[in-house]
C-alpha cells in the first residue's frame, strides 16, 4: 500500500536503566530487522521486549547504545520525517475519549498534513483504506467508547497503517483480538511491504508469521536470527521455561507447547 | 448570534431604559448617524453596561477555551483553568492588597490578584521543572500550590483582615463583573485574543493527546511545546480574567463539556465553538445576576454555579446513557 521505502531498523549495544533498580531493563541488546521482513520480539514478562520497543519508536532515549533508521541515527531524522517513516502501535493505548472511529483513524494523517488546513483526498483516501484493510470499514461514525477491546486494537491499527509508514512498530498488537482477527492481522503485516516489528506473546504466532525472531530474557538476548534457527526445543526451555514440539514442515515452523518444563 | 446575546444583555437591567435608546447609544458610540442620548443615560449604557457585557463575552470565551485546551493536556475531565493554581494565588494577592490597604478600590485589588496569580503560575512551573512530563503530575502540582496559596490567603485573612476585608474578599472570589471599566476590557480582550489564536494553532496537536503523549509523540507531534503553548497561554488568560472578574468559575469546567457533547471532541471545533459557548453563558449568567434580584446584585460566580451544577450533571448523566 505504500510505495516501497525499503527502510531497515538497526539496534546496538542498547542499555536502558531505570532508578531504583540495580540490573537494566535492556543491557548491550543488539536487533537487525531487515526492510521488509516482520521480526518478532518475544521473551518472558519483564524481559524488556516493550522498552526495547519504545527505544526503536525513539520514545525511550537508551542510557547507551544507537538505533539507526535505514542506516541513519534515529535521533538525526526530524519529528515529522520519523514520524512520517514509522508508525507505533502501542499495547494497551486507551482513551475515554469520544472520537468517532474516523477521527482516530485521521490521527495517523497528522504528520502529513498542514496544521491549518483540512484532510484532503489524499488523507481520506489513505484513512479508507487502512479502515478496509483492518476489515472496519462502515464504523466510521462508531463513538471510541463504543468499541469492543478487539475493535480498538483494529482501529489503532488502522491508524498506524494510515500514517503510510517504511517502518511499523507493534507491542502486543493481538491482544483482545479473538483468533481470526489475530491471524488476519498477522497476515496482513506479512503481505505488506513494510518493515515491521512485533512483541507478541504467543509462540505458534511467532512461527506462523515471523521472519526474523529476537528472544529477550532478563533484558538480554537471549537468541536471535531466523525463525527456524530460533525456536528450537532448548532455546524455548530456556528461554520460556516451557517444552515444546517444533516441527519443520515446508520452510516453515510449527511450534506446540506441551507444558511447562520442569525446573 | 454573539452579537445579539450581547446586545440583550446591554438592553437588560435596573433603569428604565429601553431597547431604542440602547441601541442608539450604542449605534451613537459606534459611529452611526444616530442622535446621542442624554448624558446621564448614556452613561449607563456605554459606560456601565457595554463594558460588563463584553468583559463577560471576553472573560467566558477565554476561561471555556482554556479549560478544553486543559482538558486535553491532561487528560482530564475535571480539569479547569483555575487548576494551574493561579485563582488561588490570585486571591492572596488581593487579600494581601485588603489588608495591607495598598493603593484605592478595584484597581489596586486587580493589580495584587494579577501578580498573585502569575506568582502561582511561576511556582507551579519552577516544581515541574524543565519537563513537564506527565499530565498527572501537573494537575498534582496545580492543586498543590492551590492549596498553598488558598492557605496563605486565610492565614492573612484570620491574623490581620477585618470583618471588611473578609467581606470584599468573599465578594471578589465568587467572581463580579460589578466593577467592569473599558481599560479591564481591552486588556483581557487583547490577551484572550492573542491565547485563542495561538490555541488554534496547536488543535489538531491537542486531538492527538486522546491516546496519551507518547503516542501522540509518534504522530510527530511536538508534545513539549504543544504543552508550553497550552499551558502559557491558559494561565495568561487566567492571570487577566481573574484579576479582572474574580474566580468565576464554573464556565472553564462546564462549557467544554457540553459543547463536546454536542459538537464532538475535535479540537479544531471544539476550541472556536467553546469560546462563543463561554461568551454566551457567561454574558447571560451575568445578565440574570444583575436582573434576578434586583436592585441588588448577584454575584455572577454564584449564577454560573447554579446553572452550571445542574448543567454538568445532565452531562455527566448523557455521557453515560451513550
Amino acid at each position: 500500500m505504500t510505495g516501497a521505502r525499503a527502510v531497515g531498523v538497526e539496534a546496538s549495544g542498547i542499555t536502558v536503566r531505570v532508578r531504583g533498580r540495580a540490573a537494566p531493563v535492556l543491557a548491550d541488546v543488539a536487533l537487525s530487522a531487515p526492510p521488509g521482513a516482520v521480526t518478532g520480539l518475544l521473551g518472558p514478562n519483564g524481559s524488556g521486549k516493550s522498552t526495547l520497543l519504545h527505544a526503536l519508536a525513539g520514545s525511550t532515549t537508551p542510557d547507551a547504545g544507537e538505533v539507526r533508521l535505514g542506516g541513519r541515527p534515529l535521533g538525526a531524522v526530524p519529528r515529522l520525517e520519523r514520524a512520517r517513516t514509522v508508525a507505533v502501535m502501542e499495547q494497551d493505548a486507551d482513551s475515554d475519549t469520544d472520537l468517532a472511529v474516523a477521527d482516530v483513524v485521521a490521527l495517523g494523517r497528522l504528520p502529513h498534513r498542514r496544521r491549518l488546513t483540512p484532510p484532503g483526498p489524499d488523507d481520506a483516501a489513505a484513512c479508507a483504506r487502512a479502515l478496509d484493510l483492518v476489515g472496519m470499514a462502515g464504523t466510521e461514525r462508531r463513538r471510541w467508547r463504543t468499541l469492543s477491546g478487539g475493535e480498538r486494537q483494529r482501529v489503532h491499527a488502522a491508524r498506524a497503517l494510515a500514517q503510510e509508514p517504511a517502518v511499523l512498530l507493534l507491542d502486543e498488537p493481538t491482544n483482545h483480538l479473538d483468533v481470526r482477527h489475530q491471524h488476519e492481522l498477522l497476515g496482513l503485516l506479512r503481505a505488506t511491504e513494510l518493515t515491521v516489528v512485533v512483541v507478541l506473546h504467543d509462540l505458534a504466532l511467532a512461527a506462523r508469521y515471523c521472519d526474523r525472531l529476537v528472544v529477550l530474557r532478563d533484558g538480554r538476548v537471549h537468541a536471535a536470527g531466523p525463525t527456524a534457527g530460533v525456536l528450537t526445543p532448548p532455546t524455548l526451555r530456556e528461554a520460556f521455561g516451557v517444552d515444546a514440539v517444533v516441527t519443520q514442515d515446508g520452510g516453515g515452523v510449527r511450534v506446540e507447547v506441551t507444558g511447562a518444563a520442569d525446573r | 448570534m454573539l452579537a445579539a446575546v450581547a446586545f440583550a444583555a446591554i438592553g437588560v437591567g435596573g433603569g428604565d431604559i429601553t431597547w431604542a435608546e440602547t441601541a442608539r447609544s450604542l449605534g451613537h458610540h459606534l459611529g452611526l448617524p444616530v442622535a446621542p442620548l442624554p448624558r446621564l443615560t448614556d452613561s449607563v449604557v456605554w459606560e456601565l453596561r457595554a463594558p460588563r457585557v463584553l468583559l463577560a463575552a471576553v472573560a467566558g470565551a477565554g476561561l471555556a477555551t482554556c479549560g478544553a485546551v486543559l482538558q486535553a493536556v491532561t487528560r482530564n475531565a475535571l480539569a479547569e483553568p483555575y487548576l494551574l493554581g493561579i485563582s488561588s494565588g490570585a486571591s492572596t494577592g488581593a487579600v494581601l492588597v485588603l489588608v495591607a490597604g495598598l493603593g484605592s478600590g478595584a484597581v489596586s485589588l486587580a493589580g495584587g490578584a494579577l501578580v498573585g496569580g502569575l506568582v502561582a503560575f511561576a511556582l507551579v512551573l519552577l516544581l515541574l521543572g524543565r519537563n513537564p512530563s506527565s499530565a498527572g503530575r501537573l494537575v498534582l502540582t496545580g492543586v498543590v500550590v492551590g492549596q498553598l496559596f488558598a492557605a496563605v490567603t486565610s492565614l492573612v485573612l484570620l491574623g490581620w483582615g477585618d470583618a471588611d476585608a473578609a467581606r470584599g474578599l468573599t465578594y471578589w472570589l465568587t467572581g463580579s463583573l460589578a466593577a467592569a471599566r473599558w481599560p479591564a476590557v481591552v486588556l483581557c480582550a487583547v490577551v484572550t485574543g492573542a491565547a485563542l489564536v495561538a490555541l488554534r494553532l496547536i488543535a489538531a496537536d491537542l486531538d492527538a493527546f486522546a491516546f496519551g503523549a507518547r503516542s501522540a509523540a509518534s504522530l510527530g507531534v511536538p508534545v513539549a511545546a504543544v504543552r508550553t503553548t497550552a499551558l502559557v497561554a491558559t494561565a495568561a488568560v487566567t492571570a487577566v480574567v481573574v484579576a479582572s472578574v474574580g474566580a468565576i468559575g464554573f464556565v472553564g469546567l462546564i462549557v467544554p463539556h457540553a459543547v463536546r457533547a454536542l459538537a464532538g471532541p475535535l479540537h479544531a471545533r471544539l476550541l472556536p465553538l467553546s469560546a462563543v459557548g463561554g461568551a454566551a453563558f457567561l454574558m447571560l449568567a451575568d445578565a440574570v445576576a444583575r436582573t434576578a434580584l434586583a436592585p441588588r446584585q448577584l454575584p455572577a460566580g454564584v449564577v454560573t454555579a447554579l446553572i452550571g451544577v445542574p448543567a454538568f450533571l445532565l452531562v455527566l448523566q448523557r455521557r453515560e446513557r451513550a
